[in-house]
């Protein structure tokens, strides 16, 4: 190694010379090339590489939507017609951003749900999962701002509502609302510092991301058996493994996307944000989008308002401590056989809580919401808890290797299972 | 197996959607209009006439304010009939060099006139309700293309018993039953151009099939630019899927 040039192996002298002052070619080939990954994988693994992408497609349309939209209370519904009617492809970007922030929380939530059921918030990846939960709260916030953009009836009931939220807060509670609103209640400050908000968040997400990814690749990733591999013989390298499985992935999931925004764009939406917004007239129901339902469930649920804030806030504040209350030492449900059948009852009760978000607050609805915030607590604070010191849990395979080829062909003296891993592309 | 449960998932997530879409009123009978299936297009005949329906008859009260009289092309009308069209109305224009607004009539590029100058002068002219702009409706009603044409074939005599309030009227569709508009379809109260017969059903249903195009008018592109976008993803896809397979045909997982 030269005086302070980096060691490259790069072939081709330009960017060799690069990679020498600056070793990102280096660097990809180290984190993306040969990276070892577990060779286990299944289609849920996809997940975080299609989150990557749906960002950048948040990004990139967000940006041509900017550049036509004016936040304006008299001109902002006008300019997103603008945008559907006389930009060009303006129907396509909006279509697309606007139904991509459903996709991308439904990539983020089976990723999330992924996480919990191979136990990926474990140790050593605690550091790892709890970023993950500030990029969610960052989308959910991120989210949410958006939403009150185009300024229609839902736009301005919704904002209402949510920022109405923080007056529950003691002593502080009502100057924080007036600072979220700019003034005394939600109008053009509020939609001028929104839209500024909802500019910035993305790329306090892209920073985020980095840091998770950055994470991840300290410690690997984790995989269905919840064993960390032992050897080379347990992973294969990222790519062209992983990029091929993921490129799968990524295929379908553009798929469902463009079935979404070419057939069913406003499917996802609410008829009343195509009537601009009037703060003298309420819709007969204030309905947040899809994937805030869970929590508005959550935060119906108690009669009292701080109580509901302070319970739809603790059911996210309560993925941060998971990685503790989860006593056990195993990972992947598939050895947890009591904890598995809890974990997905856990998961129907989530989508228990999304439909009941979306009635109206009455019984039985009242009830039910009540029943399934007590069980989407007591998993993680009981349930996860005790399970750890009480389950017996089945025996854990010895190593990836082994379960996945069997106990013979992991012996000693058969073919080197590792060949794969030191073998990539070249006979392709 | 295991993608497949991946997509039940998701596909979950999606049906739980349609919770959200509850109002008050009764879901309105399908009209069976020809855009409201997967690939379907707007009747370019049908829609012309809605446009003389909304011309001659719902004007009078409502505006159409994000369209303009050249948008009426893509309907199918040539640039002198719209000409022709955007003419006879009378719109303020100005300041001039004086500084004075004047009159003049219409031309292409202007914007649909509006029958009110302003919200307080259409509710004063209408018994102090507010006729809704009808730029976008059939979007920013659930169901909306159904809804619109049950509302507008909807006016009967309130059930017995029924009180009404003062200058309201009966509607089967309306949430709530009163309605401050009342009903403004007669038979044959129109002449179409093309010989059509103007039931109350016809012109409702034209009259929507208008509405729906000026709510969507990129409904068309966006369907044929779906079918060539998912058969596109359908191909790579299928290319991605055997790539996948060949690099991982000799590694056991």
């Amino acid at each position: 190694m030269g005086m302070g040039l980096h060691d490259s192996q790069v072939s081709n002298p330009v960017l060799r010379w690069i990679d020498q002052r600056l070793p990102v070619i280096t660097m990809i080939q180290k984190e993306y090339g040969v990276f070892p990954t577990p060779r286990n994988f299944n289609y849920f693994w996809n997940f975080g590489a299609l989150a990557m992408i749906n960002l950048m497609i948040m990004i990139a349309t967000g940006i041509f939507l900017a550049m036509n939209y004016t936040p304006h209370t008299a001109y902002a519904f006008d300019s997103v017609e603008r945008i559907m009617r006389d930009v060009h492809f303006g129907w396509l970007i909006r279509y697309v951003h606007m139904n991509g922030a459903s996709m991308f929380f439904v990539v983020v939530y089976v990723h999330i749900w992924r996480g919990l059921y191979y136990g990926s918030y474990k140790a050593p990846r605690e550091l790892l999962w709890m970023l993950g939960v500030v990029i969610f709260l960052l989308m959910m916030a991120t989210a949410f701002m958006g939403y009150v953009l185009p300024w229609g009836q839902m736009s301005f009931w919704g904002a209402t509502v949510i920022t109405n939220l923080f007056s529950a807060i003691p002593v502080v509670g009502p100057t924080i609302v007036t600072y979220l609103w700019g003034g005394f209640s939600v109008d053009n400050p509020t939609l001028n510092r929104f839209f500024s908000l909802h500019y910035l968040l993305p790329f306090v997400i892209v920073g985020v991301v980095f840091l998770h990814v950055a994470a991840l690749h300290i410690t690997g990733s984790n995989n269905p058996l919840g064993i960390e591999p032992k050897g080379p013989q347990d992973t294969l390298p990222f790519h062209p493994y992983y990029t091929i499985k993921d490129s799968v992935g990524i295929v379908v999931y553009l798929a469902v996307f463009a079935a979404l925004v070419f057939f069913a764009p406003n499917y996802l939406g609410h008829a009343d944000n195509y009537i601009p917004a009037n703060p003298l007239v309420t819709p007969a129901h204030i309905v947040p989008e899809w994937y805030f339902l869970p929590f508005y469930a959550i935060l119906r649920a108690v009669p009292d308002k701080l109580g509901g804030v302070v319970l739809m806030g603790g059911a996210i504040i309560v993925l941060f401590f998971l990685p503790w209350l989860d006593t056990s030492k195993v990972r992947s449900m598939r050895f947890r056989p009591i904890t598995r059948i809890i974990f997905l009852l856990w998961t129907v009760n989530f989508f228990v809580l999304t439909w009941v978000g979306g009635k109206p607050a009455e019984q039985p609805y009242v009830l039910i919401s009540q029943i399934c915030t007590m069980f989407y607590f007591v998993y993680f604070l009981v349930v996860l808890p005790m399970m750890g010191r009480f389950e017996v849990v089945m025996k854990l395979p010895e190593s990836i290797s082994r379960a996945v080829l069997g106990a013979k062909a992991s012996l000693g003296g058969g073919p080197i299972p590792g060949t794969a891993a030191a073998k990539p592309m070249e006979k392709a | 197996m295991r993608l497949l449960k991946a997509f039940a998932l998701s596909a979950a997530l999606f049906a739980s959607a349609p919770a959200l879409a509850a109002g008050g009123a009764p879901p309105p009978p399908n009209a069976n209009f020809s855009f409201n299936s997967l690939f379907g297009t707007i009747d370019r005949a049908s829609a012309q006439r809605g446009f003389q329906v909304y011309k001659e008859v719902c004007s009078a009260c409502h505006a159409m304010r994000q369209l303009s009289y050249r948008n009426l092309m893509d309907l199918g009308l040539t640039e002198a009939q719209v000409r022709e069209i955007a003419a006879t109305f009378t719109v303020t224009d100005g300041p001039n060099d004086e500084g004075q607004m004047f009159e003049r009539p219409g031309r292409v590029p202007d914007r649909f006139r509006r029958p009110f100058p302003n919200e307080q002068a259409a509710r004063s002219a209408n018994n102090g309700a507010y006729p809704p702009d009808l730029s976008v409706m059939t979007k920013a009603r659930n169901d909306g293309a159904n809804y619109l044409h049950a509302l507008l074939t909807g006016y009967a005599d309130p059930p017995a018993g029924m009180t009404m309030m003062d200058g309201m009227n009966y509607n089967r569709w309306f949430p709530g039953f009163q309605i401050a508009m009342p009903n403004v379809l007669n038979e044959d109260q129109i002449e179409y151009a093309d010989g059509t017969k103007a039931t109350v059903d016809q012109m409702a249903r034209d009259v929507t099939t208008f509405l729906a195009w000026a709510a969507e008018p990129e409904m068309e592109t966006r369907r044929a630019m779906g079918v060539k976008v998912l058969i596109f993803l359908t191909i790579l896809g299928g290319l991605t899927y055997a790539v996948k397979r060949k690099v991982w045909a000799d590694v056991k997982h």
